[in-house]
């Protein structure tokens, strides 16, 4: 057993190139269990109007800590279950509450859209989970949300699971295109 | 810190006894086949050590001496082959005696197995209302045999108590059982015993054997509803508990809080541990737990809770006196 | 003398594959593809090591904070696996695939181009599993990957998935093996070698090989549908929806606890064939050795639930697999008593081989009766996944399959590069690892009686596992310590060993009658058998030797399955890429299926073309006779 007659000399440089990259680790897999996102302390990240009184406050936009997480997609189906979601948007089909599924997003589809939706409330039923559900666990359920919709990559949206299946499977999803307008509330109603 | 007691060989009634029992016959049996193997590999050794270093290659030497090796082996084969026999018989025989309950009507008891804690009901056939929920602790009369139903609400999970018991698994969609019954008093632990993610390693239980009134006792204020807390810092704790995260989760009879995600409250303050068996359950754990359970337990489902100083200190109050 | 130069110098050319990197990627030569092989298996088998050296620090006190939860379970499922997949099953076929067309006398494997497209598989399914480990993708759900936990509700992303289709490559590889080594054995032996004349060694390989055709289908179906569960929404495992998670058990064990065997088997021959040499006597009772390893192949199969005492399967169903599980102790004892049968008529040379030899009775023993321990339903219900089933297993698996493996390579290792390793290193070797082995794994089996389980990152420090689990951990130091030593005996020999000559060992078995490390051809004549023992029962003469093959090209001679009487004349493929390239794109397509399926279609279309290159018919010009289509 003599060692290989061509060890081939690059293995070192790949092995170093193979650690290195490994610091970048890769965000699908994380499973960070003590998340305290900067943006959690965060007051309302989404304004209803684009008219301000006194000087302008540039608005930044809060990113999801847990976009393209597989780990906080899935937890966020449990929670979607837990917090009795699907009582009114029935597993992501809608019924008492809007469709979640579809490509229209009353609210908005961003990430801080959804987060404010949960947080907030919305007229006509959505209740306002401010102080009931711990900030990232919100977070959680917006990238759970966005999921829903197609609006998470496919390898990281939840698959099926062991429960009955009343609808496809998040993965099964094709691609969603949220529609890009913002309809307030009340001219829906009229 | 408290006394803890979870080892197969101290065993506390009649099945874990019966397995002790087999497992000593097994020991000696085992010990003294490896030494009479060891013996004769030493014995072979040793013997073919000293023959001449001019020792030929060929083996068609000596046909008395290869049947001598023959006679031998054929005796090693069949002792090998009774000895299984007997094995057999033994084991058998074993399971035959645990399997016999026997006595009085044997207490029901459900256990659900979750991601990492274990759900306990007493079940009341006449009273169906009267059903008793609890967590990580089961209270049994000492002398009367428990029948335990066991599911799982995820994954599998394997519920074993050593000094009293072997183990039995949690499988989503079968229904499985096991008996056992506390021929002393005490309490024992007991754990998980299949891998079921993250905290596989902190989900325990504890089953308190008790003198039959002293358990009856406990079943009866284990069916009250939660007390309302009287004093007004326990009263400002119960709001806590209401108006924020926890009953999101867990609930209390006799309050608004109704949610099965988490353990069922109702009587913690009764209870030895928190974090299913992790931690004694006294004030400080419990601030330490509620404040940041992923630093204790990481991966708990339970989510760290930022409450002021003021709010913790009322919270606890109020769940001291949910005995 | 003149015309065998002759002869040998054309062979030399006919079978000489080049040098350069891309002889390396071509080759198709048995011994230089299972050198490959071991050196990569016992690359994985430091990897793995490593993992056990982590596992162990974080064990080492209560509440340790090394290693959290979430890598801790990666790296017990790492370890499982790669020993299991990557070190144990790969090391016992490629020694195998070395050393059985030596010992049959012929010069290639059957297939030589499939043997290459098996290393690939396994070393692109090793390398994808660390590439992933390294990007925090490892497989967290253990290496018996349980479902539900494994199945996509509770292992989100991508981790599971890797598992499963590392397993798909590993399988391919080890099905290769297997089909390779059943084929040689039964249609290339010497002429003469008749079925009662092969060695124990080669006995063992076949048998093994045969139990991986028949147990590894049982794992491409569970990993498939694992797969599928998780990649495309089926219901295999979903009880909701019809199916059942206790389904993945039986499927798992029933190739399970035969990948015991086929990892014990080979190392039986092993020791078979150390035994035999170190003692200067026939193994006694072939027949009966040889019956033995066949009835535990057959025994084998009927053991898998007893990995599943616990779970809610019919009590008098159970009862028959405690039967079986005993029952399977009788052979294995009749092998150990043959042995010791042996040595007794012998007279033992106190090599290190030997002394592993002897190791493997010490430690395996221990296994094999705590084994029939667990094969009791009411003991198993108390050990079963504690430390106590932790210490049985590693004694068998140490001890019956590494322990012989080491001492294979003190034996084979002269043969492989034609120098001896250090005896002087070889002692430390041994008793550091013996003496390391049973400090780490003894004090496990009580604490698996003191109530711990396995697969625990952590424990309580009221538990009082502390001080054992400490010593436990002292204990894998000095097996590390072990290691360290054999890789730099392995690595000074390498340079400045003794030359070792054709037949060291003055061994009994056709390797040694070729020169060391053998030439790229094997033997320059095809030996003619006469005996179980060919190189003993000839001393004084010569062997006798089949002539008249063609030297121009890579000719090999077929004989029958029973007495092994010459049939005809064969040409067996020389060196091409297409294995690589096969590799590549059949490969390709199983890692780019975790992501979308178009890796199948895509890869399928691929791995087509390649495969209508390798089947594409070539008849060389200089055909014996050429037959008209």
């Amino acid at each position: 057993m003599s060692p290989r007659p061509h060890a081939p000399a690059w293995s070192v440089e790949l092995a170093l190139l193979l650690a290195v990259s490994s610091l970048t680790a890769c965000k699908r897999e994380e499973r960070d269990f003590r998340a305290n996102p900067p943006s959690a302390t965060a007051g309302n990240p989404v304004t209803m109007s684009s008219l301000q009184p006194g000087p302008t406050i540039v608005q930044t936009a809060l990113l999801n800590p847990y976009e393209d997480n597989a780990y906080a997609v899935s937890e966020g189906k449990t929670l979607f279950g837990q917090m009795n979601c699907s009582g009114c948007h029935s597993h992501g089909g809608g019924g008492i509450g809007p469709p979640l599924t579809d490509d229209e997003w009353i609210y908005g589809s961003d990430p801080q859209n959804i987060f404010a939706t949960i947080v907030e409330g919305r007229p006509n039923g959505m209740p306002a989970f401010r102080g009931k559900i711990p900030t990232y666990q919100v977070w959680e359920l917006v990238a759970y949300v966005r999921a829903l919709g197609g609006l998470q990559g496919k390898a990281i949206r939840t698959t099926r699971d062991d429960h009955m299946m009343l609808k496809e499977s998040e993965q099964a999803r094709s691609k969603g295109h949220p529609s890009p307008t913002f309809v307030p509330p009340a001219a829906v109603k009229q | 810190m408290m006394d803890v007691s979870q080892s197969a060989l101290h065993p506390g009634g009649p099945k874990a006894a019966a397995i002790l029992q087999l497992g000593r016959f097994l020991w000696i049996t085992a010990t003294v086949v490896y030494v009479i193997v060891m013996g004769a590999l030493f014995y072979a050794l040793r013997s073919g050590t000293t023959r001449p270093a001019t020792f030929a290659d060929t083996d068609a030497d000596e046909p008395e001496r290869e049947r001598v090796r023959t006679r031998w082996v054929f005796a090693a084969i069949a002792a090998t082959a009774f000895i299984l026999l007997l094995f057999i018989f033994v084991d058998v025989s074993t399971a035959r005696t645990m399997s016999r309950v026997g006595g009085e009507k044997p207490l029901r008891v459900d256990v659900v197995g979750h991601q990492w804690w274990w759900g306990v009901k007493y079940p009341d056939t006449a009273n169906p209302q009267n059903i008793i929920e609890t967590a990580n602790e089961i209270h049994v009369p000492v002398g009367r045999a428990v029948f335990i139903k066991m599911t799982s609400g995820d994954v599998i999970h394997s519920f074993w108590a050593p000094n009293l018991d072997g183990k039995k698994d949690l499988i989503p969609g079968h229904e499985t059982r096991t008996w056992f019954r506390a021929d002393s008093a005490g309490v024992y632990r007991g754990q998980c015993a299949e891998f079921c993610g993250h905290e596989h390693a902190k989900m325990a239980f504890y089953i308190v054997a008790e003198p039959r009134a002293q358990f009856e006792q406990w079943l009866q204020s284990q069916k009250s509803e939660a007390a309302q807390p009287t004093d007004s810092l326990a009263q400002g704790g119960e709001r806590v508990f209401l108006s924020g995260t926890c009953a999101m989760c867990h609930s209390i009879a006799g309050t608004g809080a109704a949610s099965n995600v988490g353990p069922d409250l109702t009587h913690l303050a009764s209870r030895r541990t928190i974090g299913a068996g992790t931690l004694p359950n006294n004030p400080g754990n419990l601030v330490a737990w509620i404040l940041d359970p992923q630093s204790i337990k990481p991966g708990v489902k339970m989510p760290p809770n930022k409450l002021d100083p003021q709010s913790m200190r009322a919270l606890v109050a109020y769940l001291g006196t949910l005995k | 003398m003149r015309e065998e130069d002759e002869i040998r110098e054309k062979l030399e050319t006919s079978w000489d594959e080049g040098s350069g990197l891309w002889a390396w990627l071509t080759s198709t030569n048995h011994k230089s593809i299972s050198k490959r092989y071991i050196v990569t298996a016992i690359v994985f088998f430091i990897l793995g090591g490593i993992e056990a050296g982590m596992i162990r620090a974080q064990l080492a006190r209560p509440e340790n904070r090394l290693i959290g939860p979430d890598l801790y379970n990666q790296i017990f499922t790492m370890h499982g696996s790669t020993m299991m997949f990557l070190f144990a099953v790969p090391v016992m076929e490629a020694v195998g695939l070395y050393l059985v067309p030596l010992m049959i006398g012929t010069r290639n494997v059957a297939f030589p181009r499939l043997n290459a497209l098996g290393y690939w598989m396994y070393l692109f399914g090793g390398v994808l599993l660390y590439i992933a480990f390294f990007y925090n993708t490892g497989p967290d759900a253990g290496w018996f990957a349980y479902v539900p936990l494994s199945g996509p509700e509770y292992s989100p992303g991508k981790r599971v998935d890797i598992w499963a289709q590392m397993i798909t490559f590993t399988e391919i590889a080890a099905l290769i093996g297997a089909v390779e080594i059943i084929t040689t054995v039964f249609k290339q032996r010497a002429p003469g070698m008749s079925l009662n004349r092969i060695p124990l060694f080669v006995w063992a390989m076949l048998i093994m090989s045969f139990m991986i055709v028949f147990a590894l289908p049982a794992i491409v179906v569970s990993s498939s549908m694992l797969a599928m569960d998780r990649l495309i929404d089926t219901h295999f495992f979903n009880p909701a929806e019809g199916g059942d998670a206790l389904l993945w058990q039986h499927l798992f064990w029933f190739f399970g606890h035969p990948e015991v065997y086929i990892i014990v088997i080979p190392a039986l021959g092993m020791l078979s064939s150390m035994i035999e040499t170190f003692t200067r006597r026939r193994i006694f009772g072939y027949p009966a050795m040889v019956l033995s390893l066949i009835s535990t192949a057959f025994l084998g199969f009927g053991l898998w639930v007893h990995h599943m005492f616990a779970t809610p399967l019919p009590e008098l169903g159970q009862s028959l697999f405690t039967a079986a599980s005993a029952a399977i102790a009788l052979p294995t004892g009749v092998q150990i008593f043959c042995w010791i049968a042996t040595i007794w008529s012998g007279r033992p040379r106190y090599t290190t081989s030997f002394m592993f030899v002897i190791g493997f009775f010490v430690l395996f023993i221990i296994g094999g009766l705590s084994g029939v321990m667990i094969a009791s339903i009411p003991y198993d219900l108390q050990a079963h996944d504690t430390f106590f089933v932790v210490a049985h297993f590693h004694y068998v698996l140490i001890g019956g399959a590494v322990f012989p493996l080491f001492g294979a390579f003190y034996y084979w290792f002269p043969k492989m590069t034609g120098r001896m390793l250090s005896e002087r290193a070889g002692k430390w070797n041994f008793w550091l690892f013996f003496v390391g082995m049973n400090v780490t794994f003894f004090p496990m089996h009580i604490l698996g009686l003191f109530g711990m389980p396995r697969r625990v990152y952590t424990y309580l420090p009221e538990m009082g596992w502390g001080n054992l689990n400490m010593l436990s951990s002292i204990g894998a130091v000095i097996i590390v310590a072990s290691v360290c030593v054999f890789l730099g005996n392995v690595w000074v020999s390498l340079r400045r060993g003794i030359p070792a000559g054709d037949n060291p060992w003055d061994g009994s078995t056709l390797e040694w009658a070729t020169s060391s490390p053998p030439p790229a051809y094997n033997h320059l004549f095809i030996p003619v058998v006469e005996g179980r023992d060919p190189l003993w029962d000839m001393r004084e003469g010569e062997l006798a030797v089949v002539t008249g093959l063609r030297t121009d090209r890579h000719e090999g001679l077929l004989t029958s399955i029973m007495d092994a009487e010459p049939e005809h004349r064969f040409e067996f493929k020389g060196p091409t890429i297409l294995p690589l390239l096969l590799a590549v794109f059949g490969g390709g397509s199983i890692v780019i299926a975790i992501f979308t399926p178009w890796g199948v279609t895509v890869g399928s279309i691929l791995s087509l073309v390649i495969l209508v290159c390798w089947f594409w018919p070539t008849i060389s010009p200089d055909y014996d006779t050429p037959r008209k289509r």
